[in-house]
């Protein structure tokens, strides 16, 4: 079994997220980037599934600018066998890259695509479904745990009411939750072999994928400041402020 | 062109989050219809047909549709979608799980989770966990469009009379199988919907120590939250988490009980009317947000708030 990992290169999840003055976007010069956290999740489980021996390779695709190249190495550090890069330059939307990863797919011929449910920049949940609506598999969202089978996964899903278990007939695509394991960190002797490990660079516009963005950036701007709170004294003071100044209970 | 809601339900009821997404779907276009996809869900299409803001009900009723499967719901999406300018859900997981197949079917870039209607192509909508908000423009034909439903009202539920319009199935996936939904009773309030949320978080440091903030939920009727440490650790079941990747909670109160105030966290509640934050750690970033910050020890303070509510005579439903 074959599996393929999507992973996207972000802002540090730790980073207070700047907006740049004139409005055109966040503010990324020398600003800390790692790959996408539900992404890790995705790699990991393919590492694990792998060593389980249900799997024989795992390969690490991204897509976006040249430094994106990162997320993939990181991929191959942790476990993955080889990478793709499909380089494609300014901003991407979902649909575009579910088009690209669909081309990668078929090139390819993976059993299983595993990529992250949400990423933590433009927060559109949007990829996973969207690759499967292309390639007409099933889809298994938001998973927080994956049991493999011969033809099938089972899949168990975190939703607003719990937790829903649904079985998926391979090929098909898991958006993964962070709760689904726990990253393992790469090792240095294993981000040393990762260097050696190939990654093939592919150009989006040779691929024949139309990328321009359908969806205008007008403006993008810091969100209205909560005013300054103050601090309370003790907790009859605060049952007091709630009652008979803020008047919530 | 009319827009098209797609109704969240489960076969009896309609849930909540579908009426705060009728509210924006009304705002984009006043022809408002509702797609009913269900089983035996004759009574919500009643419901639905009701809401005053709904013009017309479009129930396909047939049993491959007792339990929700994107891939089934979207196949029926599909074969309604020509008419419509818009198609619209809630950006809950029902909805996030939902519009993107939809969306990609129709060769749609979808606008995800807005918080605001500009215009009917125009949208406001958070990015970066809500530390940055985006008006943005869609230059598809047609729109694709998910709600945050806590930035809309509820539509009002009684006094329409659409009509209900039933129309054909769609074909059924073979390739994906429900096999169960472990959903937890709680005769609490919803924590998407609930007036007041109190939240633990690790300073909990147990699945048994969250009892002190059930005690005083229990006082104020108030929902129980969590940050994603606490739901992380064990203490408490994933439906609970607030945050980036967990719900998103507009209460009037909203109580973090030893939680740091995580960037994640904070974009799950920060849009909250009061927030009060009990924590040791003076410097706990969740200060930052709280408009009445108590610096103490939650195992001392917790029993001694549900002290003090005790002694109030009268406390808000």
């Amino acid at each position: 079994m074959k599996i393929l990992v999507a992973v996207k290169r972000v802002i540090d999840y730790n980073v207070q997220i700047r907006v740049k003055e004139d409005g055109s976007g966040v503010v990324t010069d020398n600003v800390k980037m790692s790959t996408n956290p539900p992404d890790d999740n995705a790699i990991e489980e393919a590492v694990k599934i792998k060593e389980s021996g249900k799997a024989t390779e795992i390969i690490a695709v991204t897509v976006g600018e040249e430094k994106a190249q990162e997320t993939v190495r990181k991929a191959l550090a942790v476990g993955a066998d080889r990478g793709i890069h499909v380089k494609v330059d300014g901003n991407i939307e979902p649909l575009a890259v579910s088009k690209i990863l669909k081309k990668i797919v078929e090139k390819e011929n993976p059993d299983l695509v595993f990529m992250g449910k949400q990423a933590i920049d433009d927060d559109c949940n949007q990829t996973g479904q969207m690759l499967a609506a292309h390639l007409n598999w099933p889809q298994a969202t938001f998973a927080s745990k994956i049991e493999v089978n011969d033809k099938s996964l089972q899949v168990t899903r975190e939703v607003d009411e719990g937790l829903e278990t649904i079985e998926v007939n391979t090929p098909a695509i898991v958006t993964c939750d962070l709760r689904l394991n726990e990253p393992r960190y790469a090792s240095l002797p294993n981000i040393m072999k990762a260097k050696k490990k190939p990654i093939e660079q592919i150009n989006a516009s040779d691929l024949g994928v139309d990328t321009n963005p359908r969806i205008e950036h007008i403006k993008i701007e810091e969100p209205p400041k909560r005013k300054a709170g103050i601090k309370v004294a003790s907790v009859e003071e605060l049952v007091q402020k709630l009652k008979n100044e803020a008047k919530v209970i | 062109m009319s827009v098209l809601l797609i109704a969240e339900h489960n076969n009896k009821e309609v849930k909540p989050f579908t009426l705060n997404a009728i509210t924006a779907s009304s705002q984009i276009d006043q022809d408002l219809h509702v797609l009913l996809i269900g089983s035996k869900a004759d009574d919500v299409a009643k419901s639905l047909s009701e809401i005053p803001l709904v013009k017309k009900v479009l129930h396909i009723d047939h049993e491959i549709y007792e339990n929700y499967i994107a891939e089934n719901y979207t196949a029926a999406i599909l074969k309604h979608a020509d008419k419509y300018s818009h198609i619209i859900c809630s950006a809950n997981t029902f909805g996030k799980n939902l519009m993107p197949r939809v969306a990609a079917l129709l060769d749609i870039s979808q606008v995800s989770d807005i918080i605001k209607v500009i215009s009917p192509d125009t949208f406001l909508r958070p990015i970066y966990a809500g530390n940055a908000f985006a008006t943005v423009k869609s230059n598809d034909e047609k729109k694709c469009v998910t709600i945050r439903p806590t930035s809309f009202e509820a539509a009002e539920t009684t006094g329409g009379s659409a009509e209900i319009e039933k129309i054909d199935a769609a074909d059924q996936t073979e390739n994906t199988k429900f096999i169960n939904r472990e959903e937890i009773k709680s005769d609490r309030p919803e924590l998407g919907t609930a007036r007041i949320v109190i939240s633990g978080g690790r300073g909990l440091q147990s699945g048994e120590n969250f009892k002190l903030i059930t005690d005083v939920a229990d006082k104020l009727n108030a929902a129980i939250g969590a940050s994603r440490a606490a739901v992380d650790a064990g203490y408490i079941t994933n439906e609970h988490q607030v945050g980036q990747t967990g719900k998103v909670v507009v209460p009037d109160l909203y109580i973090a009980v030893g939680i740091s105030g995580a960037i994640q966290h904070l974009a799950g509640m920060k849009e909250s009317k009061v927030i009060v934050a009990i924590n040791k750690d003076g410097e706990a970033p969740i200060f930052s947000v709280a408009d009445y910050g108590l610096e103490a020890d939650l195992f001392e303070a917790l029993p001694q708030f549900l002290e003090e509510l005790n002694k109030l005579n009268t406390i808000q439903k």
